[in-house]
């Protein structure tokens, strides 16, 4: 199903028509508003009437993290607050948070957008919606919630947390679409199991998950558990909060990004340029429709790429894949960028399992060195030394041969590679620059 | 015929090896007979115990990687030749010995050695071919 049929299903040449103007009238506003734009458009020489076409757009500076940061708390803003009714703020574990804000339309327009995604992900107005995102300054609650609403649908607005009442809510209310991180989504189906309650056998048909990186692996382990459908859910706070893109449930291949009110790009993180479709780099947005907060030129850090072919479903809109890391994880040994999910990659594809690892970067008399450590599981285990010593040499040939850096690997024993938050800490850069 | 050994993987860091003693010991295991092997990184645990699944489910909820192997015990005569004339039966058969090591205690007058052959059951049926004595495991553990 499709919920805004004319717009999900636009020809390209109206749908691009669509994006000129928006991008046009946005610009306009940012320049004339915004302080920091009409700065960053005047240090590079350039002013709204010179874009002229959609391709003119990788003419303008990008915009960052930092620069919201500079302008913390409303300095982004592009109108009076007496219109904002909503501000909503990054957690800030990385830093400053980030604050947004929205005018009743843009709400409005998130909750549209949020309605597409959850018929997207399957849902329809007679289904209950179990919401396990957090409520709050996150726009990951309220998101979801606005759209359900807007679609119809009966939404629970559980929140995160209290697990062992969320099981009971689920049982009880029979919920038929979970939305919620996909680790939470993990942690709910251990909790259910430990109170003997069949995580497969509650009312559950389809699940949208995000609001953090996960893996194929996990998808399967979470339709498995839950026996539903589950589908990618992606957006930040930055652009509008989630509903920027959503996997369909028919090709469950990529996330179809709204570009009737976003505008996507992908380029290379070190240089800045604009990469082809299929290439992977760095996401950039501009919002097309955005008036509180409009965004140019906005650096997600997240590393993915975009798939222009036709999709089954019968949407028009270009798919972002699945994002495999961040940007500024990026890192430089001897002159080769190196993301530690390619590290990843190419350790799923020597040993056939996601074991932990962590990339160690040092320099020995100026020359970087590049270690990586692997946890041994049960999996990776052989009990004959000769075995392990080939699986060592055939990850490090791996690494050489598709990221072209010479890497020691070393096997390590479980556990031993240090969490932070039940996260393992990827990457200790131990240069002195 | 089976005899069943745990293997475990260890870096090569102080006070590893005490660790896996010390699970072992709290969990009431006793060690028949052990061999370490080694790199400069890790080594690789290979342990003959009485109980070998008290002993993996301890160490595995150590947080230690275990797994079981399946290796042959047999009977060598202790005097000059006894475990040349076993190598050189394996060899005439095409067997190859992975790794082997001794066992602790002697079975009667016969020392007691630990194989891990690459083809496990035909390496049982040449050696009981040739007469030689193979200790099952439930005999082994408590000998």
């Amino acid at each position: 199903m499709i919920y805004d049929v004319e717009y999900e299903t636009m020809p390209r040449e109206a749908l691009e028509a669509i994006q000129l103007r928006r991008l046009k009238a946005t610009l306009e506003r940012a320049y004339a508003t915004v302080p920091f734009y009409r700065a960053s458009f005047s240090a590079a020489g350039l002013a709204p009437r010179d874009i002229q076409c959609l391709g003119d757009l990788k003419t303008l500076p990008f915009t960052t993290k930092q620069d919201l940061r500079d302008n913390y708390p409303f300095g982004m803003f592009a109108v009076p607050m007496d219109t904002v009714v909503r501000i909503h703020a990054s957690s800030g574990t990385t830093g400053q948070p980030t604050v947004v804000g929205y005018t009743a339309r843009d709400v409005n327009t998130w909750a549209t957008l949020m309605a597409r995604s959850l018929v997207a992900g399957g849902a329809t107005a007679n289904d209950i919606i179990h919401n396990a995102y957090g409520y709050g300054l996150f726009t990951g609650g309220l998101g979801v919630h606005y759209g359900a609403e807007k679609l119809g649908a009966s939404v629970i607005p559980v929140s995160g947390g209290n697990t062992k009442r969320q099981i009971v809510i689920m049982r009880d209310f029979k919920p038929t679409i979970i939305t919620a991180t996909p680790s939470y989504t993990l942690h709910l189906a251990e909790v259910a199991e430990e109170m003997g309650v069949s995580f497969r056998k509650l009312s559950f048909k389809y699940g949208i998950f995000g609001a953090e990186p996960w893996s194929e692996n996990m998808r399967q382990e979470i339709e498995r558990k839950l026996n539903i459908t589950a589908v990618d859910i992606y957006g930040l706070s930055e652009v509008i909060g989630p509903g920027v893109a959503i996997e369909c449930h028919e090709a469950k291949k990529g996330l179809h990004i709204f570009e009737d009110h976003f505008i996507a790009e992908i380029i290379d993180p070190a240089t800045g340029e604009v990469l082809p479709y299929g290439q992977t780099g760095e996401l950039v947005f501009t919002s097309l429709t955005k008036e509180a907060f409009p965004v140019i030129r906005y650096r997600t850090r997240d590393i993915t790429s975009l798939n222009p072919e036709p999709c089954i479903c019968g949407r028009t809109h270009v798919r972002m894949n699945r994002v495999s890391g961040r940007s500024d994880d990026m890192l430089i040994i001897r002159g080769v960028n190196v993301f530690p999910s390619q590290i990843e990659s190419v350790l799923m594809e020597t040993a056939e399992v996601a074991p932990h690892y962590q990339l160690v970067v040092d320099r020995e008399e100026n020359l970087d060195t590049l270690t990586v450590r692997v946890e041994v599981g049960e999996k990776l285990f052989s009990d004959e030394v000769r075995h392990l010593q080939d699986l060592e040499r055939k990850i490090s040939k791996n690494i050489k041969e598709m990221l072209g850096v010479s890497a020691k690997v070393t096997l390590v024993e479980p556990h031993s590679i240090q969490r932070s938050e039940g996260k393992a800490v990827r990457v200790i850069d131990k240069r002195q620059i | 015929m089976r005899v069943e050994q745990i293997s475990i993987f260890l870096e090569n860091k102080a006070g590893r090896l005490a660790e896996v003693t010390g699970i072992l010991s709290r969990a009431r295991v006793n060690i028949r007979a052990l061999a370490l092997a080694d790199t400069s990184d890790f080594g690789v645990l290979r342990l003959i115990v009485d109980d070998h699944q008290k002993a993996e489910s301890a160490l595995k909820a150590g947080g230690f990687t275990v797994s079981k192997t399946r290796v042959v015990a047999v009977e060598v005569s202790d005097r000059p030749g006894g475990l040349h004339h076993i190598l050189e039966l394996l060899d005439r058969s095409g067997i190859n010995v992975e790794y082997m090591y001794a066992f602790v205690q002697q079975s009667g007058d016969n020392a007691v050695m630990i194989f891990r052959f690459d083809q496990t059951d035909a390496a049982i049926q040449a050696l009981q071919a040739d007469g030689l004595r193979v200790i099952d495991g439930d005999r082994l553990y408590t000998m």
